[in-house]
């Protein structure tokens, strides 16, 4: 015989979702980001340890972290570029590990490393990336150009990137993720290799893309002070790890009266030696032979 | 509500909407690729080079020496077909260096994070390899003309002979894709190069007809698709050439092949990003 289980037991597990813990529709609904537990390992080094944080619709959204905190391993997980090791992430209302192909459509992507062709001009790159994300026809021109325009690249049109500065290129590549009109753009260290000038040119860009579309943006910057202002929330990344998360006002606050977010970030984050070096060597060589063939 | 009656009609015309996205997006691979090369034709110039020694100093020397059975075809003409499936097979072959370039550079990943096909970004860098062909062919198909190569000019067979090369160029291209994804560095990919495509070549019918080879040699060679792409080419560029097994099923054989590596490569493609 059964034992007979009290009905308000039976009733839990539908009632959890609807308790006093249930959240918002539209919250849900506004999370396009979120991350559970999300693991990778190279071999057996844990590169992102059991991640969890969630980026709401429209918001901006900052990984701060010194080199080879697993800034672009994230970035690579939630872009499907490197499989998951454990764990998994809904992006754009996708599982990332089951239906990367439905991910990929809703995204955009701007690498840490070169992603326009330098052999192409920009026009042809825009061009490339429009088919690829099967822009229709007769769309495809208009897209291209208003794209050029809005990174204020449109003097530069037929000229061949490997002409292009570095600044440019970045610009380039930024109107290149964008094309598709992607729910969410991952920028992985958009500034890093670039002049001051350079540098402001690319954030006062992407200030403007927030300002006039809903797109979500992750950030990362291995330097904080940079991408402050651009930011509506802060993850502050050690070894893998989300050491804080909180506004940059906050961020502040918790270190105390008067700290800057660098003071935050050298609370918080600090710079390790041993494996990041190698990665920031590694970084700097890539980053350096990009700007010999393309600068 | 009720159900829209627009649904149905809607959803059958899914299918012919994929395949035409899918059709765009391999010519937009492939598209960029031509672009890169009419801004920098000078390459062709430069792949040029090696065709039009293996002709005059190869094919020439070897003319003289009488006694290899090419039947009812002098030496030259029976060479010039294997020279240019030669350049044709060496152009195809520089396809797994420009991947691992890209790899290197982080271009890659633009196509990886992109929702096109890995299978469509395949086809498409291996169509471009097929323009590439069709310039080297016509290079050599000018210079055999000059050595009084007895060339055939019907319009069915110069068709013919561009599909060939097409589908020989890609076949090759997609398969030094997949070497490139496996070793992936062009250090490595350069010895792995070497080892594969020389003995591609001369366990074929490029230079050398089969009935001279010894059967162990044959055998391998019946299985080299290089055979298959070499017997058609030989049929269609010469007037009064003729194919030992078929242009029909040289081309099956092709087809086949290429199918086979397509499905190969786009899988291992889409893992070379991590
Ligand atoms: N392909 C790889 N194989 C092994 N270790 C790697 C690889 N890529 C990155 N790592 C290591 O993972 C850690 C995180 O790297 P990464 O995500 O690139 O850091 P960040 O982008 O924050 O500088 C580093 O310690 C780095 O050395
Ligand atoms: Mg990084």
């Amino acid at each position: 015989m059964e034992p007979a289980r009290p009905p308000d037991a039976a009733a839990l597990p539908a009632q959890a979702g609807g308790g006093p813990t249930v959240i918002d529709a539209t919250v849900i609904d506004a999370t396009v980001i979120d991350v559970r537990k999300l693991t990778h390992r190279f071999g057996t080094f844990v590169a992102v340890d059991h991640l969890s944080f969630g980026v709401g619709r429209g918001e901006v959204f900052g990984l701060i972290g010194a080199n080879g905190a697993g800034k672009s391993t994230i970035v690579r997980m939630l872009t499907t570029l490197l499989p998951v090791t454990s764990g998994g992430a809904i992006v754009a209302g996708y599982d990332l590990v089951k239906q990367p192909g439905e991910v990929r459509k809703h995204i955009g992507y701007v690498p840490q490393l070169m992603s326009a062709d330098g052999d192409l001009t920009a026009f042809e790159n825009l061009l490339l990336s429009a088919r690829l994300y099967g822009i229709p026809q007769r769309e495809i021109r208009p897209r291209v150009e208003e794209a050029l325009a809005a990174m204020d690249l449109t003097p530069f049109a037929r000229r061949l990137v490997k002409g292009f500065s570095g600044g440019m290129i970045r610009r380039l590549e930024i109107a290149q993720g964008l094309i598709h009109r992607p729910a969410i753009l991952f920028l992985d260290e958009p500034t890093v290799g670039l002049d001051p000038a350079a540098r402001h040119a690319v954030l006062d860009h992407l200030a403007r893309l927030r300002a006039e579309t809903a797109t979500t943006i992750l950030v990362t910057s291995h330097y904080m002070e940079e991408i402050e202002e651009l930011c509506d929330r802060l993850g502050v990344l050690k070894e893998g790890r989300l050491v804080a998360v909180g506004s940059p006002a906050e961020l502040e606050a918790r270190i105390g009266p008067g700290a800057t977010l660098d003071d935050v970030f050298a609370a918080l984050a600090g710079e390790e030696a041993g494996p990041a070096e190698t990665q920031a060597y590694r970084d700097v060589r890539l980053s350096r032979r990009a700007a010999r063939t393309h600068g | 509500m009720s159900v829209s009656p627009a649904a149905p009609p809607a959803r059958t015309a899914e299918r012919p909407a994929r395949a035409l996205l899918y059709s765009e997006q391999i010519f937009g691979v492939c598209a960029a690729e031509v672009q890169k090369l009419h801004h920098d034709p000078f390459e062709l110039f430069t792949r040029a080079v090696q065709p039009v020694i293996w002709l005059l100093l190869f094919g020439e020397a070897m003319a003289r020496v009488r006694g290899l059975a090419t039947g009812n075809m002098s030496y030259i003409d029976f060479i010039s077909a294997g020279i240019l499936t030669q350049s044709v097979l060496f152009v195809a072959i520089f396809y797994g260096i420009a991947a691992i370039w890209e790899r290197d550079l982080g271009i890659l990943h633009r196509y990886l994070v992109s929702p096109a096909p890995r299978s469509a970004l395949v086809i498409g860098k291996a169509l471009s390899a097929g323009i590439r062909g069709l310039s080297q062919a016509a290079v050599v198909y000018v210079l055999a003309g000059l050595l009084s190569v007895a060339i055939s000019l019907q319009p069915l067979h110069l068709v013919l002979m561009v599909l060939f090369i097409i589908a020989g160029a890609a076949l090759f291209a997609t398969f030094s894709l997949i070497v490139a994804c496996l070793v992936k560095t062009r250090e490595r990919f350069m010895g792995i190069g070497q080892v594969v495509t020389m003995p591609l070549f001369f366990a074929s019918n490029a230079i050398y007809p089969l009935t001279i080879m010894p059967a162990w040699l044959r055998a391998v060679a019946r299985i080299n698709p290089l055979t298959y792409e070499v017997d058609a080419v030989r049929a269609l560029m010469l007037r009064g050439g003729t194919s030992s097994f078929g242009v029909g099923t040289d081309f099956a054989v092709l087809a086949v092949v290429f199918a086979v590596l397509v499905a190969i490569a786009a899988r291992l493609y889409g893992r070379m990003g991590s």
